[in-house]
Parts: structure tokens; sequence; C-alpha cells
């Protein structure tokens, strides 16, 4: 329906799609039809309606960045559901020991607070890093990633020891159905921090070299999200497996 | 959770991690100081697990601040709904699958514990 405007306002249209090109992604194509659509209004008024219209991508790129962070939402929510399956295995099976040693006498409770302390302390620390993007202080986002970086892998090195340690006095996930259900369920949980550190050296590579654009923002805030979940998830861990074990 | 305005402040972050700090050590303290037992200390510490748990959801991860339509909330409550059945009704299978597959001596030690019905005295 725009066709005919087209021709005769042929440069404004060209200023358009210039403005537009600087773009990338799948809305270009949207962006250029808005374009031909505003050219009446424009062929009074060129400057507003170049604002108008970049007011307009801005909504747009806020809009694909909300399904964005949507859609790893409900990957975090499916990720609570595999976790609630490995918790009812544990519920279900943590009194088959197998006449081997139960949860009171296996775990050491110090050890299991300084795992909780650590992994609470990184998950604020993440929280101050994304504060610090928002403000866009590179460099205090970077200071502040890596001090979650440090505290995730001291978790996560801690969270080996009990493992070895555990394995080295016979009582490996073949012992019994508890050790089974335990090494799974903790285990899943260090598969997932593992992840997370891993992902957050990428997201630093990037906030050195790209710096803290739009899409970087945007992915790490994705990766905090991640933080705060597996946090989440550890409290359970705490609860259900370590307190009430040392309780029974 | 979103890009365009950040949410919280250093202030509420910090109050997320104080409470945060408070809900673990106190229930460490009541399970290792050996003060309270049975079923009072496992209604306690259930009852910190949910208070942390709302920390972590409000300061940290900033659950019900957004606006309509609220398809965060929405998918979170899903979420709950499908835990609850996947923990609670795997424990109430197992548990009656259990019970049904016992030995008969084993069910007159259950029935025992569970009923506190003592057997006759011959």
């Amino acid at each position: 329906m725009n066709e005919a405007v087209i021709p005769e306002t042929r440069p404004v249209h060209l200023d358009a799609e210039v403005d537009f090109s600087a773009r990338s992604g799948p809305s270009r194509t949207n962006g250029t039809v808005k374009g031909a659509s505003q050219q009446k209004i424009s062929s009074l008024r060129q400057k507003p309606q170049r604002v108008s219209s970049s007011a307009r991508e801005q909504d747009e790129a806020v809009h694909e960045s909300g399904k964005t962070v949507f859609g790893f939402w409900v990957y975090v929510m499916t990720d609570c559901v595999l976790f609630a399956s490995l918790f009812a295995t544990y519920a279900v099976l943590h009194n088959n020991t197998y006449g081997g040693p139960g949860a009171s006498e296996l775990f050491s409770m110090p050890f299991v607070l300084a795992e909780t302390l650590i992994l609470l302390t990184s998950s604020y620390t993440a929280g101050l890093a994304m504060l610090a993007a928002h403000r866009g202080n590179k460099q205090s986002v970077l200071t502040w990633f890596f001090v979650t970086f440090l505290l995730g892998a001291a978790f996560l090195g801690l969270e080996l020891h009990e493992f070895s340690s555990l394995v080295a006095e016979g009582h490996s996930w073949r012992a019994s159905g508890f050790l089974s259900a335990f090494f799974t369920l903790v285990g899943t949980h260090g598969l997932h921090i593992t992840s997370g550190l891993i992902w957050m050296t990428v997201l630093m590579t990037q906030v050195v070299k790209k710096g803290l654009t739009g899409t970087v923002v945007k992915r790490l805030s994705l990766l905090s999200m991640f933080w705060h979940f597996l946090d989440i998830v550890w409290i359970f861990i705490f609860t259900i497996v370590y307190l009430l074990g040392a309780q029974s | 959770m979103s890009l365009d305005k950040p949410k919280g402040s250093v202030f509420s972050y910090t109050v997320g991690f104080v409470l945060s700090l408070l809900f673990t050590i106190i229930p460490y303290m009541l399970v290792t100081q050996g003060k309270a037992s049975g079923g009072g200390l496992l209604f306690a510490l259930a009852l910190f697990a949910v208070a942390q748990v709302f920390v972590q959801l409000v300061f940290f991860l900033h659950l019900g601040q957004e606006s309509k339509p609220r398809w965060h909330n929405l998918a979170f409550g899903f979420m709950v709904m499908v835990v609850v059945i996947v923990v609670f009704g795997s424990l109430w299978i197992m548990n009656n699958l259990n019970y049904h597959t016992m030995s008969p001596q084993d069910t007159d030690k259950y029935i025992q514990n569970e009923e506190a019905i003592t057997p006759h005295a011959d």
C-alpha cells in the first residue's frame, strides 16, 4: 500500500534504509516497512520521524530481550522439575543403606555449612555484578564476576573433596541405594555449577572484548538468574540431605 | 529479570544476603546443638527452608515484580504444581508399595510403630 508513496520521497526512504541497516537481526524487514509507512509524515518533518522510529526500535529490542529472558526462565523451571525428581528419588531411597552407614554418620556438618555460606555469598556477589552491569561499570562487573567465579570454584573444590573422601572410605555410589541417590542428586547440582563456571568464563571474556553491549548485559542477566537458581537448589539439598540427615 | 529497567539495589541485595545467612545459620544451630528434636524440629527446618527460598526468589530473582501479563509467575506456579505432584506422589506410591510388599513380621513391626498398637500378651 505504501509502494506508490516511495518514489516521491525516495531520499527520505534511503535515509531510513541506511539507518535501519545499521541494525542486525530478523526485525530488519519490519523496520523497512515501518520506514515506508511513515514517509508521509516524514516528508513534512524529517527529524521527529527518525527519533520516533528509533524509539520503536528500542521497544522492539526490549521486547525481544524480554522473550529471551522468559525463554530462559522456562528452561530454569524445567530444571527445577528435573531436580524435584532427583529429590523424590533421594527421599524414597534415603533409608536404604544396605547395612552401611547412613547420612548422620557420613557427613561432616561444619564442612557443609562452609559450602553453603560460600554459595550464598557467590549468589550475592553475582547480584552486585548485575547491578554494576546495569550501571555500565565494566571494571566493577569484571571484579564482582571474578569474585563470584572464585567462590563457585571454591564450592566445587569442597564438593569434589567430599566426594573423593567418601569414595576413598568405600562409600561410593555403588555401595547402596541411598548413596546412589545422594551422588546423583548432589552430583547433578555440581555439574550445573561446573557449567555455570564455564559460562561465566566465556561471558567475562565477552565483557573484556565487546564491552557492556545490550546483548552482553542480557547474557549476563541470564547467567545470574541461573546462578541464583543453583543457590535455591542447594538450599533444598542443605536442608533435606544434610540437616534432616544429621538429625535422623 | 528484564533488560530495560534494572531491579533491586545494593541495599535490597544486602538485605536479602543477610536474611539468607540468618536462615542458614539458625537451622544449622538447631540441628547441631541438639536443643530441639522430633516433629517440632522438622517443622522448624521446613519453615526456615521455605523462608530462605522466599528470600532468594524475592530479593535475588525479583519474582512477583513484573508488570502484567505475569508470564514468569504463571510458569513458576505451574512448576510448583508439577514438583508437588512428583515429590509427594512418589513418596505416597513408594510408601504404599513398601507396605504391601512387607513380610508378615515387618508388617507387625510397622503397625506397632505407626499406629501404637501392641500385640496381645499370650
